[in-house]
């Protein structure tokens, strides 16, 4: 540190010791970044190149470059329907989630009533209830009522953790329009249909967006429930992926081609909500 | 923000009730039915009473799969708090290089669980993994499918790989928080680099910190996908973790009883540190955070 400086001119005092302390972090964030992305890297590597180069020798880079693996999953039918699949439950649920959880997140956001704090406790503890106690009797659910191995049984399945986190997230947007916006639209004659779609939810559009992303997140990683609800028709593209392994000679550029892809769809909205990742995962408390 | 009291709010409720307790209560019934009675199968069901929990409470099988489970959770919050908390406080805090380490730092985040499962599964691999290739050509004798150490070690860094971000990103909401005016009054002071993270950041971080560190404890709790998906719960049963054995004894064994007993003593835990947590966000929304 400087010395008599520092309180003259604490700008140009600072400067010398920032600039170091940039270096140490600029190496501590290039080490992390690294350590990300090798994996991802990797799993690139393998995807684009051919079986033989992959189990005959050890390249740091594809050398011979192919897309066959690509081509193989867009072409198979058996691949690329797990997407498609996938797509179906996920949009379904997503839509779901956000329908139910809109005027339950207003209700919370601005009245008491009877049982809230409960309520309110009770949607989180299924937020965090562990797949694997409900796998069986969602399996048992959902074929006694004939949906099993449908879309929309997946998509009520996933509202079990995707409902609550969407009415918290939407509760921690909604708190933040001031009251007074609501109370005008009243007097002014708005029923409460036409204030909520005219006027509230253009308010709390990035909050929307921002539910409506991880609520497609939550539901697009999730495997276990999804593989004990499905078995041939709806099956989604990360069971297809996990029972290749275990046969003998899995094909590892396919294997690894299909990750790629479903990697795609967070990659691509990423850059959007990079601001809002923290917030989404706290439930809309950061 | 002061809320009026208004009982029709249940309206607005309803469907999230209506759907909720469909995916939630039913099954959990369903698990309480079969936790308190026995079968001879042909869907002939007796009173069991509390059979299957003393059962449960006894099988060296499930002290030993939640050993291990402790033992993971508690290792990788070990890793990954610090970690995130040091990751955070490197972050750049603005720019386009602040935004590019956002998005890089996401990725992980946004893959999904059996991909970060397979990823790993092929990244460790002795003869076509860069990190399984590299340990061995160094001599270290490592094979993640039948040595217990190397399983560990590879789910443990799969998680820290996976998870770490999360709690970096928390931490840095935290301190970005954090008015100038602190830094400016500690600068005045000639406070230490120790002393600026011990009295002014660490304090300010401790909220989203606390949510970190339970919303890590939970989701590693009932880790399920990833670990399955590299190591099947193997070498042996040696990565077997609680959600692993369940779904091994309700869906591969339909050991129904059993099964449905070790359910709700899980969900129970989980309850249980719902309401710690529920309490951090209530006090943290109280203070204005």
């Amino acid at each position: 540190m400087s010395d008599a400086t520092a309180n003259s001119n604490p700008v140009i005092a600072a400067a010398p010791a920032n600039r170091i302390k940039i270096k140490g972090s600029v190496i501590v964030m290039t080490l992390y970044l690294l350590f990300l992305m090798l994996p991802i890297y990797w799993l690139l590597n393998m995807s684009l190149k051919t079986s033989t180069e992959v189990l005959n020798e050890f390249t740091l880079w594809p050398r011979n470059l192919t897309f066959d693996n690509y081509i193989k999953i867009l072409t198979d039918r058996s691949w690329y329907s797990g997407y498609i699949n996938s797509i179906i439950y996920v949009v379904m649920n997503t839509v779901i989630s956000l329908t139910v959880a809109l005027p339950a997140a207003y209700a919370f956001s601005r009245y008491h009533f009877m049982g809230d704090k409960h309520l309110f406790f009770w949607l989180l503890t299924n937020r965090m209830a562990p797949p694997a106690v409900f796998a069986l009797p969602f399996f048992q659910l959902y074929s006694s009522v004939g949906l099993f191995d449908k879309h929309i049984a997946v998509a009520l399945a996933h509202c079990l953790f995707n409902v609550p986190l969407a009415v918290w997230i939407l509760e921690g947007f909604m708190r933040g329009v001031p009251k007074e916006i609501d109370e005008t639209a009243y007097i002014d004659g708005y029923s409460f249909g036409r204030f909520f779609v005219k006027i509230f939810m253009p308010l709390i559009a990035s909050g929307i967006g921002v539910t409506a992303f991880f609520c497609f997140m939550f539901s697009w990683v999730e495997l276990l429930l999804t593989r004990t609800l499905t078995s041939v028709d709806a099956k989604p593209i990360s069971a297809i992926m996990t029972r290749t392994q275990g046969a003998a000679g899995i094909d590892w550029g396919v294997l690894a081609a299909a990750g790629v892809l479903t990697i795609i769809p967070g990659a691509l909205v990423i850059y959007f909500v990079r601001n809002y990742i923290a917030k989404g995962f706290a439930l809309g408390r950061v | 923000m002061e809320k009026t009291v208004n009982q029709k709010a249940w309206f607005l409720i309803l469907p999230v009730l209506l759907l909720v307790a469909f995916s939630a209560v039913i099954p959990l019934m369903t698990v309480v039915n079969y936790s308190v009675q026995d079968t001879f199968g042909k869907n002939q069901f007796f009173w069991a009473g509390l059979e299957w929990f003393e059962e449960m409470l006894r099988s060296e099988r499930m002290w030993d799969a939640l050993g291990r489970q402790l033992m993971f959770s508690a290792i990788i919050l070990v890793i990954q708090v610090p970690l995130g908390v040091f990751i955070a406080l490197n972050m750049p805090k603005s720019g386009i290089w602040s935004s590019f380490c956002l998005v890089m730092m996401s990725l992980p985040l946004l893959i999904p669980w059996n991909v970060v499962g397979t990823i790993w599964q092929i990244f460790g691999r002795v003869d076509i993994g860069l990190l399984g290739y590299t340990l061995d050509a160094l001599g270290i004798s490592y094979n993640y499918t039948q040595n217990t150490f190397a399983a560990w070690v590879t789910i443990i860094v799969m998680d820290v790989w996976h998870w770490t971000s999360l709690v970096a990103l928390l931490a840095f909401a935290g301190l970005k928080s954090i008015p100038d005016a602190y830094y400016q009054a500690a600068k005045i002071d000639q406070a230490s680099r120790w002393a600026i993270f011990r009295y002014i950041e660490l304090p300010k971080m401790m909220g989203v910190l606390m949510i970190a560190i339970l919303l890590r404890f939970m989701d590693s709790f009932m880790i399920y996908t990833e670990p399955f998906v590299v190591t099947g719960g193997g070498p042996g049963n040696a990565t077997t973790l609680l959600s692993i054995d369940l779904v091994k004894m309700a869906l591969g064994q339909f050991d129904l009883g059993p099964a449905a007993a070790f359910s709700i003593m899980y969900y129970l835990v989980i309850l249980l540190i719902s309401y710690v947590f529920y309490t951090v966000m209530t006090n943290l929304d109280k203070k204005g955070g």
